[in-house]
């Protein structure tokens, strides 16, 4: 057991699986000698081999094509596109080619590639360092989508993303990557170490893909959420004094329904929150889920909190940022029905 | 003051066209043909600046006579040569009558290669059993020169109840792990930096075995085209890159590709990738050349760019028709002839060929074809069935059905 950082039980997850296996390979604009613009592959070239663990050229379209060829030869890729931002040109190699590459093949080629990004806002990076695109995977058949809040996740879930013998869109918040972050950008950045899911076990461990946490329990209204507005949600219903159940997804394809459902019908309330965008955003799957599955026990209207559907702005990124204060808001808005 | 205006010539937008349309005689006198035999063959670890001319020139081995001539001769056995000629032949005659099948409403789609026969049967035939092939949807003869089953690639042609793609893909969209041949894609040019990347896999992993991919001049405009030759060349990637510029992208000519100011050849010059542009009608130049990229992919030499030169004689499938934009029967004036009568040329030429022996073999593949026809439309066709169950299309879509699938398959009622 260790603590650790995001950035660290990533680079965790990625040793521990290149000891475990040959055939895994991490591969990515400057992941190799200089162990990536974020860390996360830091010393992992040195100790597992430049044929292992390689720097690639700047082209995300190339890096996807590549690891679809190296998975159907057998090999489980990891690959890192720099930020989620970057990961649009190779969208045709992924929802044309690996998404779908098990069922054309009449399931005797599969794709198990998995693709790290790190996404999300709260660190000025304005339009192309900032964006939530998982709605753009989640809308794809066979692709499953992966989103850690906390370093011991980040590592459970990475580890279980490589075994897995689908295609993996893992999206790191890179605003959690040093320290949970409750949406208040104007207080002192924490670091992990004050947070209990920093303790990270040494070695191999899997968190099941398909599988929310309950964070918190409660009984008055049930907030789904993922990534960063996880802590952002905690920090919400503390301030808005609201007993919220609080469930973090971690997976968004296949989507934990069951947890959803029993939580929602109990406490017979739903908020919803995401960074990205509003209109066709994973909230809205989930708002029309909440609705089939749990319709006759909902007391109040299904609030979504989320980015505004404009482009990442630069300097009004707190005015973007679905914050604490506006999910306090939704809190109380659907408490008053 | 405002400056005064130069004069200025106004700019024109140069819109490449094909020399000849519908309603013309079809000419191909402006095209350079060298003679057989006169392109040199550096050996295989010659650097790509040192045979730069490759990229132009043509490499062809049988003359107009049916003699191989020249450094490229491969000089194959004529057991070889026949093999070569049997698998064209029975190429031809599987895509006559699937194109017939088409017409006659039991299937959708279908594609033939004629006048392309040659790329994909001596390529198959080049490389080995255990290479792994990334085709394009022009490349049957492939399966066919790996002796791979006609009824199962007809059942795909079907999509029935034998088709092992459980009737998910379009005809001709043929996939088989077990031959080697890798799942064609709709989405042009994707299979190449698949192809790659295969190949970087199994170099990564100590393995033997190259990789050979395939696409058309008209997709090498595509970005994974590029991707493709960028990581090849980078990382030296045991793979052999085919490029079968066959003139015609559905109705664009290859001018529109890019290929009036250089060759498609010439691409690879530009990543540093041994570039060489071969007669693709030559059963004999295209063997060759394809076992001499195999044998520099095998030596850790890296990658070769092969552009077979060839000539696209039909339709670009059941749903074109050319004569709407080029002369008609333009492919049978293609200066570098029909693959099949080349060969069966060179076989006379030899001397191990005889009028008893066309009849045989003419034979021997119409009865094969007509027996595999019949044995795959017992399986069923698409205009009549039977398919393999409806739950299969739930299938696949991840290793596990997930809940969200297996509910929908129950609102499906299958």
């Amino acid at each position: 057991m260790a603590t650790m950082t995001m950035v660290q039980a990533l680079n965790a997850a990625m040793d521990v699986m290149l000891t475990r296996s040959g055939d895994v390979v991490v591969l990515g604009e400057d992941v190799g000698y200089f162990g990536g613009v974020f860390r996360c592959t830091d010393g992992l070239q040195r100790k597992h081999g430049r044929s292992r663990v390689f720097d690639t050229p700047i082209t995300e379209a190339g890096i996807m094509g590549i690891a679809v060829g190296m998975a159907a030869y057998g090999l489980r890729p990891v690959a890192e596109m720099q930020f989620a931002d970057y990961i649009y040109p190779a969208c045709d190699q992924l929802i044309s080619e690996a998404a779908r590459l098990r069922y054309r093949s009449g399931g005797e080629f599969t794709a198990p590639v998995t693709v790290r990004a790190p996404y999300g806002g709260g660190i000025f990076g304005g339009q192309t360092h900032s964006q939530s695109p998982e709605a753009i995977f989640t809308h794809v058949a066979g692709l499953k989508t992966v989103i850690p809040s906390t370093p011991y996740d980040a590592k459970g879930l990475l580890i279980s993303a490589i075994e897995d013998d689908d295609p993996v869109m893992f999206f790191e918040p890179k605003r959690l990557y040093n320290g949970p972050f409750e949406g208040y950008h104007d207080r002192p950045v924490v670091p992990w170490a004050k947070h209990p899911a920093s303790e990270v076990p040494d070695g191999h461990y899997a968190i099941p893909l398909g599988k929310a946490a309950t964070v918190r329990s409660g009984t008055a209204v049930t907030i789904l959420a993922y990534g960063t507005m996880v802590h952002v949600a905690l920090a919400a219903a503390r301030d808005a004094q609201v007993d919220a159940e609080v469930l973090d997804l971690r997976t968004l394809v296949p989507v934990d329904i069951e947890t959803i459902e029993a939580s929602v019908r109990k406490t017979g309330r739903c908020v919803i929150v995401h960074e990205a965008t509003r209109t066709g955003g994973f909230g809205a799957e989930l708002s029309a889920l909440v609705q089939e599955h749990c319709f006759h026990h909902l007391e109040a209207p299904i609030e979504r909190v989320t980015g505004w559907d404009t482009p990442y702005p630069h300097a009004f990124e707190w005015e973007y940022f679905p914050g604490p204060a506006r999910i306090a808001e939704a809190l109380r808005r659907v408490m008053e029905e | 003051m405002d400056a005064p205006v130069p004069f200025r010539a106004p700019l024109s937008l140069h819109v490449p066209e094909p020399p000849q349309r519908p309603g013309s005689e079809i000419d191909f006198s402006t095209l350079a043909v060298p003679p057989a035999g006169t392109a040199r063959r550096p050996d295989t670890d010659c650097p790509a600046a040192d045979m730069t001319d490759l990229a132009y020139d043509l490499v062809r081995v049988l003359d107009d006579q049916g003699h191989a001539v020249g450094p490229w001769d491969p000089a194959l056995s004529p057991d070889m040569l026949m093999r070569g000629l049997r698998s064209m032949m029975t190429v031809r005659a599987y895509d006559e009558r699937m194109q017939r099948a088409q017409r006659q409403g039991k299937t959708s789609f279908y594609m033939k290669c004629t006048g392309e026969e040659a790329i994909a049967v001596a390529q198959g035939m080049a490389v080995d059993r255990a290479d792994m092939l990334f085709p394009t949807y022009r490349q049957q003869g492939l399966l066919i020169a790996r002796d791979w089953p006609l009824v199962d690639m007809m059942c795909q042609v079907y999509s029935n109840a034998g088709d092992r793609l459980k009737g998910r893909q379009m005809p001709v969209f043929y996939s088989s792990k077990e031959a080697g041949f890798f799942s064609i894609s709709g989405n042009l040019g994707t299979q190449y930096s698949q192809a790659v990347g295969w190949a970087m896999a199994s170099a990564i992993k100590g393995d033997s075995r190259i990789a050979a991919a395939w696409i058309g001049e008209g997709a090498t405009a595509e970005g994974d085209f590029h991707h493709a030759l960028t990581f090849a060349s980078v990382y030296r990637a045991p793979v052999i890159l085919n490029l079968v510029n066959n003139h015609w992208a559905i109705s664009s000519f290859h001018g529109i590709a890019g290929g009036e100011r250089t060759t498609f050849a010439a691409r690879g010059l530009g990543y540093g990738i041994p570039s060489l542009r071969v007669d693709g009608n030559d059963f004999l130049a295209v063997f060759a050349a394809t076992r001499w990229a195999a044998a520099r992919a095998r030596a850790n030499l890296g990658p070769t760019l092969i552009e077979l030169f060839t000539y696209r004689a039909a339709a670009h499938s059941t749903s074109d028709d050319p004569a709407k934009y080029r002369p008609e029967n333009a492919g049978a004036h293609w200066p570098l002839g029909d693959p099949i009568d080349r060969l069966r040329q060179h076989l006379i030429a030899l001397g191990v060929w005889s009028e008893a022996r066309r009849e045989d073999l003419a034979r021997e593949v119409a009865e094969a074809v007509q027996a595999a026809g019949k044995e795959a439309e017992a399986l069923g066709t698409l205009d009549k069935g039977p398919f393999q169950s409806a739950r299969t299309m739930f299938e696949d879509v991840y290793k596990t059905m997930p809940w969200h699938l297996e509910r929908q398959r129950q609102q499906a009622g299958v």
